[in-house]
C-alpha cells in the first residue's frame, strides 16, 4: 500500500474479481449453461438421496454426503484392483464403467442402509424430535469422513482417466463433450427410472404410502421398516451412481468432498422443494447453472454466495422450494 | 454391543438418578454458598495446583498447551454455547450458521478498533485523524453487539417465517456468505486478516500491564465474568415473559398462537439476543488474540457448536456449558490423540445422541419431553 | 444433620487446601531458570504437524530434528531438546502455545511458524518475551514489514520468489498473456498479487477459486476466453491437482506454473499425467545442490528426501544450536546471537537484515519441472 502526500494511506484499491464482467458470461452462455447442467446433474443424483429420505421420514440425513464419498473411494479402490490405466481400449472402458457402478452403488447403498439400521432405526423407536436425527448424523458424518481421511489420508487421491475428453458437436460456440453427455443422459435416465419406480411399482406404492401418513399405512399392512430401509437403499444406489460420474468427470477425491457436494445437494434439495424427485433434478440443475454463471461473472469463490442468495431469494417467494415439497403427489 | 452399553447406561443412571433431586431439596443458604464455592473454584482454576488435580491441566502433558490459554477458549466456547442455547434450547429454532455472528463480533472490533484496518484508516483519511486514532475498546463492545443484533434481526426478518429444516439450510447459508465476504472483500482486509486488535488497555503492547500479551490469565478472568453476567441475565430473561413465551413456541408454535403468543416476533428476539451473545463472544475472541483471519470463522465450527450445546443438554445452561467446555478442553487434553479427535467426537456425539437423547446434563422440561414422545411412539409396527 | 457439617467442613478444608496450594504451584511444566552457566537449553518448534497441510510442514520439522540430533551427538556437553507444539496452522491454537512458551523461561528460542497466519498472530507475544523466532517458511512479505524484532525468517519471502516468477516467465518461458490464479488464501492471494505486480500488462486475466472446491469449468472457459499461453497458480496441492487434470482434460495447453506450496509429491501424484511439464518455484534448494552431507543425511534418516523446506528447517535450528554451542543460554542472548549471525547454511548463505529478511541477493529461487510424476530441478531463476 502506497502512502500519499499527506503521509496518510489512500483508500484500498477493490480486489480484481470483485467487478461483473457481463461479456464473459454473454459471450459463451450457451457454453456455460452446458457446464452448469452437467455439473448439476451431480447435484441432483446426491440430492434424490436428501429428498427421499425427507420425504418420508421427515429428517435431514446429513451423513448422506458421507455415502457419496465412500462411492468415490470404492470407484478408486475398483480401478486401482483391476489395474486401469489412462485411456484404455473401449472393451475395457466398458468392463471399468460398469465394475466401478456396480461396486460403487453397493458400497454407497451398503453404507447408507447399515447408517439406518445402527443409528436411525433406534432413534425412530424412540420417536426422538428431528434435531436429535440431525445431531447423529452429523456425528455418523464426521466419523465416516475422518476414518476415511486416517485411513486414505488427506490429500487428494488422483486416479487414472479412464474416458478420454473429447467434444461430440458443437452448436454455435458452444461444445458438447462425451463426459457432459453421459452426465446429463446418465441422471436423467436416473431421475426418470427412479419416477417411475415410485409411482408405478408395488414398492413404490409402499413407499408413497408411508410417506402420507407412516401409521396408517403400517396399519394397512406396509412393512415401515422395510420401506424406510428401500428408500436409504434407493439414496445410496443413486449416491454410488453420482460418485462414479463425480470420478469420470473430476478424476480426483478426498476424505471430505462429501461436505461440500452434500451441502449443494441438500441446498438443491430444498430450492426444487425437499421432499419432491423432480424437485430435486429441478434444483440441482438450476444451482449447477447459476453457480457457473455467477463464476464466470465475478470469479469462483463468489459462487456459494449466489447459490445460497438464490435460495434465500427462492424461498422468500416459495417457502416450500419452487415444486413444493410432497413426494410424488403424495403428501395432502 | 449396544446392548452392553444401554445396560451401563442404565446401572449409572440407577446411581445417578435423585442427584439433582438432592441438590434442588436443600436449603437455599446453602445452595447459594455451593455457587458460590463453585465460582470461586473457577476464578481459582488457572491456578490449579492441587496434587492429583494437576492431572486436568493441559500443560503438564509434553507439548502441552498454556492452561490459562485453554481456559480462555473453553470460557469463549461457553458464552457461544449460552447464546446459541437461546436460539437452539430455549426456542427451539435450528441456526447452523451461528459462526456468522460471531464473525460479525470479531470483525466489529477488528475493523474500527485496530490501527491496521482499511475501515479505520478510511475514516482517518476521511476526518483528517492521526495515524494512532481508532475507536476505543470500550465504545467497539456496544458496536459489536449493535452490529450482531442487527444482522440477526437482518437474517431472521425473512427466513424466521419458514420452517425448522429450511432454516438449518438457510443459516448455514449465511455463516458461508459472512466467511467468504470477510475473505474476499478489501474492506476486512481480505485472508491476510487484521492484526492489532485492541484490548481494555488499548492495542497490544508489551506495556500493557494486565492485559499483557504473554500471561492469559487476566484474559480468563475477564471471560469468567461476562460468562457469569451472562449466565445470570440469560436465567433472568428464561423465566420472564419472552422466555416463557419461548418454551410455548418451542413446545408447540400453533397452539402458543392460539393463546395470543406472537410466534415471529418472539422468534426474532430470539435470534436477535442469540446474535449478541455470539457477538459478544466473537469480539472477546479477536480481542485476546489480538489477530483474526477469515479461516477462523468456518461454518464447520457452526455445526460443532450446534451439535456441542445438544449434546450437552440443550435448553439447560450447565448441560450446554459442559458441552462446550468439553468441545475446547477435551482436544488440548488429549493432544496425544490429535489425529483422531474429530473421530472421536464424531463418535462420542453418536453414542450421546443413542444413549442420552436429551444430553449429558438435560433440562429437566426437555427430558420430559422426550419421555413423553417416547410413550407417544406407535407400537413397534 | 451431623453428615451435612462434616460435608460443609470437608468443602472448607478442600478450599483451603486448593488456596495454598496456589502459592506453591504457580505455572506448570519445568521452571528450572535458564542462564546458569551451563551449556544447551530448549528450543520450541511449532506449527500445523498434524492436519490436511501438514505434509508441507513435517520434512521442516525433520529438517529440525535432524540437526538437533546430530548436534546433541557431537557436544555431549551441550544437549539441546526441541520440544513440538502443533498448531494445526491455525492462529487461534498458535497463541495460546505461544503464551505457554513465553512463560516457561526455560525455552529460550523458537523456531517457527511454519505458515504467515500464525506468525503473524504470535510475533507479538514472542517479542514481548524476548524470545528471537526463526522461521523456517512463513512467507508473507508483510511479516518483516512490521518492524518486529522476534521474527527472523531463513526463506526468500513472497516478493523475491513472485518477482523470479516474473522472471521466470519473461525469459525462459517468452509467455505474453499469463492468467493468474489463486486460493484466495493469505498465501496464495499474496504470492499471486506479488506475481502480477512482476508481470504487469502480460497478465491478461485472473481468477480467485476457493478450497475444497472441485470443479473449476468457470475457472478454464475464461482461460479459453482469455488464450493465455500460460498459468500461474498461487496455492495449494489440494486444489491445484484437480484444477491443472480438468485443465489438460479440457484440451488446454497452457505452460503451468505453480508456487513452493505445490512443492509437494502429492501434487504430481494428484494431477496424474495432466502434471507432467508443469513448473514449480521453490525459494529451496534441490537436494543435490544443498550444502553438505545434509540430503544424504535426511534420507538415511528418514528414508525419504527433504521434501519442502526440509533444508530450511535444518538451517533454522542450525542458526540457534550455533549460539548454544558458542555458549548462548539466555533468550537476550540468543536474539543478539541470531541478529548477527552470518554463515552458509545448507540451503543459503545467512545473514539476517534489520527486518529479520534474509539478504535477497542470498535467496536463491529453483525451476522445478514435473517430469514422469517426479519433481525434478530444472534451473536455477536469477534475478535481473
Amino acid at each position: 500500500m502506497t502512502v500519499d502526500g499527506r503521509g496518510r494511506t489512500p483508500r484500498p484499491s477493490r480486489y480484481e474479481g470483485t467487478f461483473v464482467d457481463f461479456d464473459a458470461l454473454f459471450g459463451h452462455l450457451g457454453q456455460h449453461t452446458v457446464d452448469g447442467l452437467s455439473k448439476g446433474s451431480i447435484y441432483a443424483l446426491v440430492a434424490l438421496g436428501y429428498t427421499l429420505v425427507y420425504g418420508v421420514l421427515r429428517l435431514i440425513n446429513f451423513a448422506h454426503s458421507e455415502v457419496f464419498m465412500i462411492g468415490t473411494f470404492t470407484v478408486v479402490g475398483t480401478w486401482s484392483v483391476l489395474g486401469a490405466t489412462d485411456s484404455p481400449a473401449i472393451g475395457t472402458v466398458i468392463l471399468l464403467l460398469l465394475a466401478g457402478l456396480v461396486a460403487a452403488a453397493a458400497a454407497s447403498g451398503a453404507t447408507a442402509v447399515a447408517v439406518e439400521r445402527i443409528a436411525y432405526r433406534r432413534l425412530r423407536r424412540m420417536n426422538a424430535p428431528p434435531l436429535i436425527f440431525l445431531i447423529t448424523a452429523i456425528g455418523l458424518s464426521l466419523v465416516l469422513s475422518e476414518a476415511f481421511g486416517l485411513w486414505q489420508g488427506r490429500l487428494v487421491k488422483g486416479m487414472p482417466t479412464i474416458v478420454e475428453r473429447s467434444v461430440l458437436f458443437t452448436i454455435g460456440n458452444t461444445e458438447i463433450t462425451n463426459i457432459q453427455a453421459i452426465t446429463v443422459v446418465a441422471a436423467l435416465a436416473m431421475m426418470f427410472g427412479l419416477d417411475v419406480f415410485i409411482n408405478r411399482t408395488r414398492y413404490g406404492r409402499g413407499v408413497r404410502a408411508v410417506a402420507q401418513n407412516p401409521d396408517t399405512a403400517a396399519l394397512m399392512g406396509v412393512n415401515k421398516d422395510r420401506v424406510i430401509a428401500l428408500i436409504f437403499l434407493l439414496g445410496g444406489l443413486l449416491a454410488g451412481a453420482a460418485a462414479l460420474l463425480y470420478c469420470l468427470r473430476y478424476g480426483n477425491t478426498r476424505f471430505n468432498v462429501g461436505f461440500v457436494l452434500g451441502l449443494k445437494a441438500f441446498t438443491a434439495a430444498v430450492l426444487g422443494g425437499i421432499g419432491n424427485l423432480r424437485g430435486a433434478l429441478l434444483g440441482g440443475l438450476l444451482l449447477g447453472v447459476v453457480e457457473v454463471y455467477a463464476a464466470t461473472l465475478t470469479s469462483s469463490n463468489w459462487e456459494d454466495v449466489a447459490a445460497f442468495v438464490v435460495l434465500v431469494v427462492v424461498l422468500l417467494f416459495r417457502p416450500t422450494g419452487l415444486l413444493g415439497e410432497s413426494l410424488g403427489r403424495a403428501r395432502a | 454391543m449396544t446392548e452392553t452399553l444401554r445396560e451401563i447406561n442404565d446401572r449409572r443412571q440407577r446411581l445417578t438418578a435423585g442427584i439433582g433431586e438432592r441438590v434442588r431439596a436443600l436449603p437455599r443458604w446453602q445452595k447459594a454458598l455451593g455457587l458460590l464455592a463453585f465460582v470461586a473454584f473457577l476464578y481459582y482454576l488457572p491456578y490449579l495446583g492441587v496434587p492429583g488435580l494437576t492431572w486436568f491441566r493441559t500443560d503438564y502433558i509434553p507439548q502441552g498447551n498454556n492452561w490459562a490459554g485453554v481456559l480462555f477458549s473453553c470460557a469463549i466456547y461457553v458464552l457461544i454455547a449460552i447464546g446459541l442455547n437461546i436460539v437452539v434450547g430455549l426456542a427451539g429454532l435450528l441456526d447452523l450458521g451461528y459462526v456468522g455472528f460471531y464473525a460479525i463480533g470479531a470483525y466489529s472490533v477488528a475493523l474500527f478498533g485496530s490501527t491496521q484496518s482499511p475501515v479505520v484508516k478510511a475514516l482517518q483519511n476521511r476526518f483528517d485523524l492521526s495515524e494512532q486514532w481508532a475507536v476505543s475498546w470500550a465504545i467497539c463492545i456496544p458496536l459489536a453487539i449493535a452490529f450482531t443484533m442487527i444482522s440477526g434481526v437482518i437474517l431472521g426478518w425473512p427466513t424466521l417465517r419458514l420452517r425448522g429444516d429450511y432454516l438449518a439450510i438457510v443459516t448455514l447459508g449465511f455463516g458461508e456468505i459472512i466467511r467468504i465476504v470477510a475473505r474476499n472483500s478489501a474492506w476486512t482486509g481480505g485472508p491476510q486478516g487484521i492484526a492489532a486488535i485492541p484490548g481494555p488497555e488499548g492495542a497490544p503492547s508489551a506495556d500493557n500491564t494486565i492485559f499483557g500479551l504473554i500471561d492469559p490469565k487476566p484474559w480468563y478472568w475477564l471471560a469468567l465474568t461476562v460468562v457469569i453476567v451472562m449466565v445470570f441475565a440469560v436465567r433472568r430473561l428464561e423465566h420472564s415473559r419472552v422466555g416463557r413465551a419461548w418454551l410455548a413456541i418451542r413446545e408447540d408454535e400453533d397452539a402458543a398462537a392460539v393463546m395470543g403468543v406472537p410466534g415471529f416476533k418472539f422468534k426474532l428476539w430470539a435470534f436477535a439476543m442469540g446474535a449478541a451473545l455470539g457477538g459478544l463472544s466473537g469480539f472477546l475472541f479477536a480481542s485476546r488474540n489480538a489477530f483474526i483471519e477469515p479461516t477462523q470463522f468456518n461454518v464447520y465450527l457452526s455445526i460443532l457448536f450446534v451439535a456441542a450445546v445438544v449434546a450437552g443438554g440443550a435448553g439447560n445452561i450447565p448441560g450446554v456449558a459442559i458441552g462446550a467446555f468439553l468441545l475446547a478442553y477435551l482436544p488440548e487434553r488429549f493432544r496425544d490423540f490429535s489425529e483422531y479427535r474429530t473421530l472421536a467426537f464424531g463418535l462420542a456425539l453418536v453414542l450421546v445422541m443413542l444413549l442420552r437423547p436429551q444430553g449429558l446434563i438435560p433440562s429437566r422440561r426437555r427430558a420430559r419431553e422426550l419421555a413423553d414422545r417416547r410413550k407417544e411412539a406407535p407400537a413397534n409396527v | 444433620m451431623r453428615r451435612k457439617y462434616v460435608r460443609a467442613l470437608g468443602g472448607v478444608a478442600l478450599a483451603a487446601a486448593m488456596v495454598a496450594a496456589v502459592g506453591c504451584q504457580d505455572s506448570g511444566g519445568d521452571d528450572n531458570a535458564s542462564g546458569d552457566g551451563t551449556c544447551g537449553g530448549k528450543i520450541a518448534i511449532f506449527g500445523a504437524f498434524t492436519g490436511p497441510n501438514a505434509g508441507l510442514v513435517i520434512p521442516s520439522l525433520n529438517g529440525a530434528k535432524l540437526a538437533v540430533k546430530q548436534h546433541n551427538a557431537e557436544n555431549a556437553d551441550c544437549q539441546v531438546t526441541l520440544q513440538e507444539f502443533d498448531t494445526q496452522g491455525a492462529a487461534e491454537q498458535a497463541t495460546p502455545i505461544a503464551n505457554q512458551v513465553a512463560q516457561d523461561q526455560s525455552f529460550t528460542s523458537v523456531i517457527g511458524g511454519h505458515f504467515s497466519g500464525e506468525s503473524k498472530a504470535t510475533m507479538p507475544t514472542y517479542e514481548a518475551a524476548g524470545l528471537v523466532m526463526v522461521s523456517p517458511s512463513a512467507t508473507a512479505t508483510e511479516l518483516t514489514a512490521a518492524g518486529n524484532k522476534a521474527f527472523h525468517r531463513v526463506v526468500g519471502n513472497d516478493a523475491t520468489q513472485g518477482e523470479a516468477a516474473a522472471v521466470y516467465f519473461k525469459n525462459t518461458l517468452k509467455s505474453q498473456k499469463v492468467f493468474v490464479i489463486d486460493d484466495g488464501s493469505t498465501y496464495g492471494a499474496g504470492i499471486a498479487a506479488e506475481l502480477t505486480k512482476g508481470l504487469g500488462a502480460q497478465v491478461v486475466a485472473s481468477d480467485k477459486v476457493q478450497t475444497d472446491q472441485t470443479n473449476f469449468d468457470a475457472t478454464i472457459s475464461k482461460i479459453k476466453a482469455a488464450q493465455a499461453d500460460a498459468i500461474a497458480y498461487g496455492g495449494y496441492t489440494n486444489e491445484a491437482a484437480p484444477l491443472l487434470k480438468q485443465l489438460r482434460a479440457a484440451g488446454v495447453t497452457a505452460k503451468f506454473l505453480g508456487f513452493d506450496g505445490l512443492y509437494d509429491p502429492a501434487f504430481p501424484q494428484g494431477a496424474g499425467a495432466g502434471a507432467e511439464g508443469a513448473i514449480v518455484t521453490c525459494p529451496c534448494l534441490p537436494a543435490a545442490e544443498a550444502g553438505g552431507t545434509f540430503s544424504a543425511d535426511f534420507e538415511k534418516e528418514y528414508g525419504v528426501a527433504p521434501g519442502s523446506y526440509g533444508a530450511e528447517g535444518y538451517d533454522a535450528a542450525k542458526v540457534l544450536l550455533d549460539g548454544y554451542k558458542d555458549g548462548k543460554s539466555t533468550r537476550k542472548e540468543l536474539l543478539d546471537w541470531v541478529d548477527a549471525y552470518d554463515k552458509e547454511g545448507v540451503s543459503k548463505y545467512i545473514k539476517f537484515a534489520d527486518t529479520g529478511d534474509v539478504d535477497p541477493s542470498k535467496v536463491v529461487i529453483w525451476a522445478y519441472e514435473i517430469k514422469g510424476g517426479q519433481i525434478t530441478p530444472q534451473s536455477e531463476i536469477k534475478l535481473s
